[in-house]
């Protein structure tokens, strides 16, 4: 599923709504908006969360109104859950800058499964680039992210879990 | 049948609800830096489908009584109106207890998703789905945690067998069919707990069997929860949980 591309100037605005708990990933490249509608009364803008408990979405919703608003359209956000959220939809734009942030990317399902279950050490490390890292916590600073170490060069870091 | 459907979804959200309370209970307090924050992570995940489970109550309880919102089904019930399993208002006591609680209600939770993944309820299976994915993350976790307690030394070993003998007799309760649940599965809504168990009962044997631990020899077991009769416990958890709504009511953050 793709998200909505028909809106380019509302999209430029949002943009500039981030991820409270990972302030370098708007919501854009996060994938949590799913469309946009120009409506009479307005615009609606249907969000996704990431998680169920997510304590963000509150927030993003309020920004996302609040800025939209700002700007001259009166704005309704309404939150869906079907379809799941899933991390494939963080563009790659996204996932780059999880990287520069020093947030590993989320790996394919299986390879995911390895790394978290199987103590396969394949998530390369943020820092170094070493594939030598190994998991210290399956949950990390908050429930998207597990904990890992770098072997060779020390540096601890957050890997974004594969949700699918 | 709106009624029904309003309090099978309690049942969903209270079993969440309560059990997320009780890790809540833990943060600060885990044995360690790293499970103190899976607990709690568990936990917030649990509130957020309990979020989802009661806004939705409160759409279908809206349509005859517009008081009720997601809040005053969480907090202004009375003990008798709740419908968690007994299982998931068991105390916290050494951590060996909480994992196997924890286990115990995971190793039920993912099938009965995968049930109401198929719910011809469109909400119910958007909300299976969402959750679905959260909770794999919390078995496998739970699960980890007794193989290695219970395969680990003898004094771990010795305290998971005690927390498994004291726990089993709840867990017969959670794939037990209410008249709610039978009426639910009929319709296409709720799922069906017979598939549920043989599952349910399938998981618990081998994860105790690769723990080393025995699986207790036991016919009968402690239900009530789901009617509404609950321990002891239920009230103190309430009294915490609902303090700050019974105190200042319909205070808002
Ligand atoms: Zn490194």
């Amino acid at each position: 599923m793709q998200t909505a591309t028909q809106h380019p100037d509302i999209e430029a605005l949002l943009e500039k709504v981030t991820d409270p708990e990972i302030p370098v990933l708007s919501i854009m490249d996060m994938g949590v908006v799913r469309s946009i509608e120009k409506q009479e009364e307005g615009l609606l803008v249907k969000i996704t969360p990431t998680y169920s408990g997510c304590p963000a979405m509150d927030t993003i919703a309020m920004e996302i109104k609040a800025t939209l608003e700002q700007a001259g359209y009166p704005t309704t956000v309404k939150l869906i859950l079907a379809p799941a959220w899933t991390t494939d939809w963080i563009t790659p734009r996204g996932r780059a800058r999880l990287e520069e942030y020093g947030i590993a990317a989320p790996l394919e399902a299986n390879a995911d499964k390895l790394a978290l279950m199987d103590g396969v050490r394949i998530v390369p490390c943020t820092r170094c680039g070493s594939t030598n890292t190994k998991m210290i916590s399956q949950f990390g600073s908050t429930a998207c992210k597990a904990l890992f170490q770098c072997e060779d060069c020390l540096e601890p870091f957050d890997y974004f879990k594969c949700l699918k | 049948m709106k009624d029904q459907l309003y309090q099978y979804l309690l049942m969903l959200g209270d079993n969440a609800m309560i059990l997320g309370h009780r890790l809540s209970e833990l943060c600060g307090h885990g044995p360690s830096l790293e499970t103190d924050i899976a607990l709690t992570n568990i936990s917030l995940d649990l509130f957020g489908q309990v979020r989802n489970y009661f806004q939705y109550a409160a759409e279908v309880k809206g349509e005859t009584n517009d008081e009720v919102t997601e809040d005053s089904i969480a907090f202004m019930r009375y003990p008798h109106e709740y419908r968690n399993t007994l299982l998931v208002e068991q105390p916290n006591k050494d951590f060996a207890f909480i994992i196997t609680r924890q286990f115990f209600f995971d190793a039920y939770h993912l099938p009965l998703l995968e049930a109401l993944m198929q719910s011809k309820d469109e909400q119910i299976a958007a909300i299976a789905h969402k959750s679905i994915k959260e909770v794999k993350y919390h078995l496998r976790f739970s699960s980890e945690w007794v193989k290695r307690l219970g395969d680990g030394t003898a004094e771990s070993h010795n305290r998971m067998q005690t927390a498994v003998d004291y726990l089993y007799p709840y867990i017969g309760e959670l794939v037990q069919e209410t008249p709610i649940e039978k009426e639910m599965k009929e319709q296409g809504i709720g799922a069906d707990l017979s598939l549920v168990r043989s599952k349910y009962y399938e998981k618990v044997k081998t994860v105790l069997q690769e723990a080393t631990l025995s699986t207790p020899q036991f016919f009968g077991f402690h239900d009530g929860g789901k009617k509404g009769v609950h321990s002891e416990h239920h009230s103190h958890i309430l009294s915490t949980l609902q303090y700050m709504q019974r105190t200042y009511p319909n205070m808002e953050w």
